[in-house]
């Protein structure tokens, strides 16, 4: 039977694929015949997460390797796709394009970041972790170093790593569900852990997963539909990734026309912002091209090093498979990627070009007000207008927005039907609770394997073990969504930091110990807390007391601080102790080729 | 544990590790050295796009996938001449 389901994944995927096809079609028929805008976006968020709680449901287990890595059997291809929505959160989804849109070319530098980390787990780290055969990454960190301190350590960066982007992600599931149910936001933020947690509560990793698959399908349509119908009614063609080029040299033009970046706004509103830098225009300074690659390569190492992420290639069946894995991940993520930009330019596009109907900047003040989507955006805070200078023309500098409307709003600008406005808000949903179940997923299982089994209580029979795991999944969510419920993410701030976290702990270590022979257990624990703790005591100064920047390294590029420290630390200190012992390099050496049996047995 | 001799074992992993620092330098030229060049490089222009503009957006992302996939194959071939690759692969 387990055997026959990994044979059908495709037709059962297709399947499914298929009958969410229909499920849209079913909304548009819906819309034809009168059904209203809120309704449709009721029925999209509820359908949907029924959906991924059902297969959390079919997905339960009691058994440990099928809990912690889905027993090992998830095809590469699949696990590409499920680590894409694990990846993918509601940041990607809702707020890259937004940020490309007003950061212009500066802000690449997380789509280079984001997309380039992936060379690094290929060649670094995903096969090699994979022949270890561990279930969690402090379990690797402390069986390749040996003793307790240097697991707990590895824990701590971990679940202080994974805490701070969780929240964000619970947090945009409260969000949308508020939109798109019409309930209060606390409310909003229980339902979306509701539904995170019946994805993952009964089936562990597999039901993760197996939703992740599902919710990668549903996420990538809600992204692509709306470009691709917007393109054409521009006519760029069929694939409009590769053919914006006439649009980046438009958007450059009406730059000029409307002073983009020299008309700076003289008023101010809380949450939106108007246009002031050029789109394709990037900085020419040694000090902005500094910020690009600093930028670029934190959220590179924190790819590299998220446990979330790396967790999922420990699912595959093969070390080939695992490899093969990190290729289509890449591949999966590419496409939302690759077409965040385009999204970005057709909307500035839409905005700006006073040829264009859906053209605003230079219309007359009143008629711009006038329009739905203007005082629907308006109304929740989202969108500001402003005639500042009082000449009953809109400018650029009297516009303002937030980011997260150029993907929430695109299909009501450009005037495309409610349905689609619908599949965005589940497509938003699944990338929010997909990463939110994989990194509280890492979180529960670090402290009930890492915590409680290896260091607490080693005698632990399986079926305690697995009951913790859900006690603390259950706990960590419920804590990450009082959290969240406070919305203090203004102030908790950037998913980045969750990447300069996780690389100042955990990078060396991570890669030394596979890469470095002689890397020894007081070297990693040096490495871990003095890089940690260096990333954090900078971030505290550069962000909440005031402190110099050094060279341009600011709260988002904390990790260089810290990553720089941890390699001194780890290196000094492993060669001022003696190299690790005979079994130890055994265990490197045989991590270093695929044959042979894993390093740590399948039920450890 | 393996019976894989040190001589296959260290031969093995000299090839593996001119593999991955092959790729690591094409990883830092398409992360790094291209973008830092962005400025310049907006002057001349690819498909309609400024050329830093599409590296960025577009041009780096390629690379990255195509080197992946390159990556895994070479790697399992390698692993194959030395006879190390999975049994039941």
């Amino acid at each position: 039977m387990k055997g026959n389901f990994i044979d059908n994944l495709p037709k059962i995927y297709g399947l499914y694929t298929g009958g969410f096809v229909v499920f849209i079609l079913l909304m548009a028929i819906l819309e034809q015949v009168g059904v209203d805008a809120e309704t449709i976006g009721i029925l999209f968020v509820l359908f949907t997460v029924v959906i991924y709680a059902a297969i959390g449901w079919l997905s339960r287990t009691m058994q440990v390797d099928a809990y912690y890595v889905a027993g090992r059997q998830v095809p590469a291809v699949f696990n590409g796709m499920a680590t894409a929505a694990d990846w993918m959160s509601g940041a990607s989804f809702v707020a890259m394009a937004g940020g490309i849109y007003f950061g212009g070319h500066g802000y690449l530098a997380f789509v280079v970041g984001w997309t380039g980390g992936y060379v690094l787990v290929a060649s670094l780290m995903a096969p090699y972790l994979r022949k270890f055969g561990c279930y969690t990454v402090p379990d690797y960190i402390g069986t390749r170093y040996g003793g307790d301190l240097a697991r707990l350590c590895a824990v701590i960066v971990l679940v202080v790593a994974s805490f701070t982007y969780v929240t964000a992600q619970i947090n945009a599931t409260g969000t949308i569900a508020a939109r798109a149910l019409q309930i209060p936001f606390e409310v909003g933020v229980w339902f979306g852990l509701l539904g995170i947690l019946l994805c993952s509560m009964l089936g562990g990793m597999r039901a993760v997963t197996w939703t992740q698959v599902a919710q990668y399908i549903v996420l990538i349509i809600a992204y692509l539909v709306p470009v691709f119908w917007m393109s054409s009614k521009q006519e760029f063609g069929l694939i409009p990734q590769f053919a914006y080029g006439d649009a980046i040299a438009r958007v450059a033009e009406l730059e000029a026309l409307h002073k983009v970046g020299e008309m700076k706004p003289t008023e101010a509103f809380a949450g939106v912002r108007a246009l002031t830098i050029e789109h394709a225009t990037a900085g020419a300074s040694a000090l902005a091209n500094w910020k690009f690659v600093t930028l670029a390569f934190m959220m590179m190492a924190g790819t590299a090093s998220l446990p979330h992420i790396l967790m999922r290639y420990f699912t595959t069946p093969s070390v080939r498979a695992a490899r093969t894995s990190v290729a289509w991940s890449l591949f999966f993520i590419f496409l939302l990627y690759f077409t965040a930009p385009a999204l970005a330019t057709f909307t500035k596009l839409q905005v700006l070009d006073p040829n264009l109907a859906t053209g605003i900047i230079g219309k007359s003040f009143s008629e711009v007000a006038s329009l739905d989507w203007i005082q629907k955006w308006s109304n929740v805070g989202m969108l500001k207008i402003s005639d500042s200078n009082g000449d009953g023309i809109l400018q650029i500098n009297e516009f303002f927005m937030r980011g997260d409307i150029v993907v929430l709003a695109t299909p009501e600008i450009a005037g495309l039907p409610f349905v689609i406005s619908g599949l965005v808000a589940a497509g938003g949903m699944a990338a929010a609770m997909s990463t939110a179940d994989g990194l509280l997923l890492a979180i529960a299982n670090a402290l009930s394997h890492d915590l409680y089994y290896k260091i607490i209580d080693p005698s632990a029979d399986t079926r305690k073990r697995l009951v913790a795991a859900r006690v603390l999944l259950i706990v960590i969510g419920a804590a990450g969504a009082f959290v969240a419920s406070f919305k203090l993410t203004g102030i908790l701030g950037a998913v980045a930091w969750a990447f300069n976290f996780a690389a100042s702990g955990l990078f060396f270590p991570l890669v030394l110990g596979i890469w470095w022979k002689r890397a020894n257990r007081e070297g990693a624990v040096a490495g871990m807390i003095c890089g940690f703790v260096a990333g954090t005591a900078y971030l505290i100064w550069v962000r909440f007391m005031g402190g110099a920047e050094f060279i341009g390294l600011d709260h988002l590029r904390f990790g260089i601080v810290g990553m720089a420290v941890s390699l001194v630390a780890m290196v000094v200190v492993t060669q001022m102790t003696k190299e690790p012992d005979e079994e130890t390099q055994q265990m490197v050496d045989d991590m270093r080729i695929p044959k042979g049996a894993s390093v740590l047995s399948s039920d450890h | 544990m393996t019976d894989v001799s040190p001589e296959v074992r260290a031969a093995h992993w000299a090839k593996t590790k001119t593999l991955t620092i092959t790729v690591l330098v094409l990883w830092f030229i398409f992360s790094f050295v291209v973008h830092w060049f962005a400025s310049d490089l907006n002057a001349l222009s690819i498909f309609g796009f400024p050329l830093g503009f599409y590296m960025a957006a577009q041009g780096s992302l390629i690379v990255f996938v195509v080197l992946i996939f390159w990556l895994a194959s070479r790697q399992n071939s390698i692993d194959e001449e030395f006879g190390v690759a999975e049994d039941d692969a």
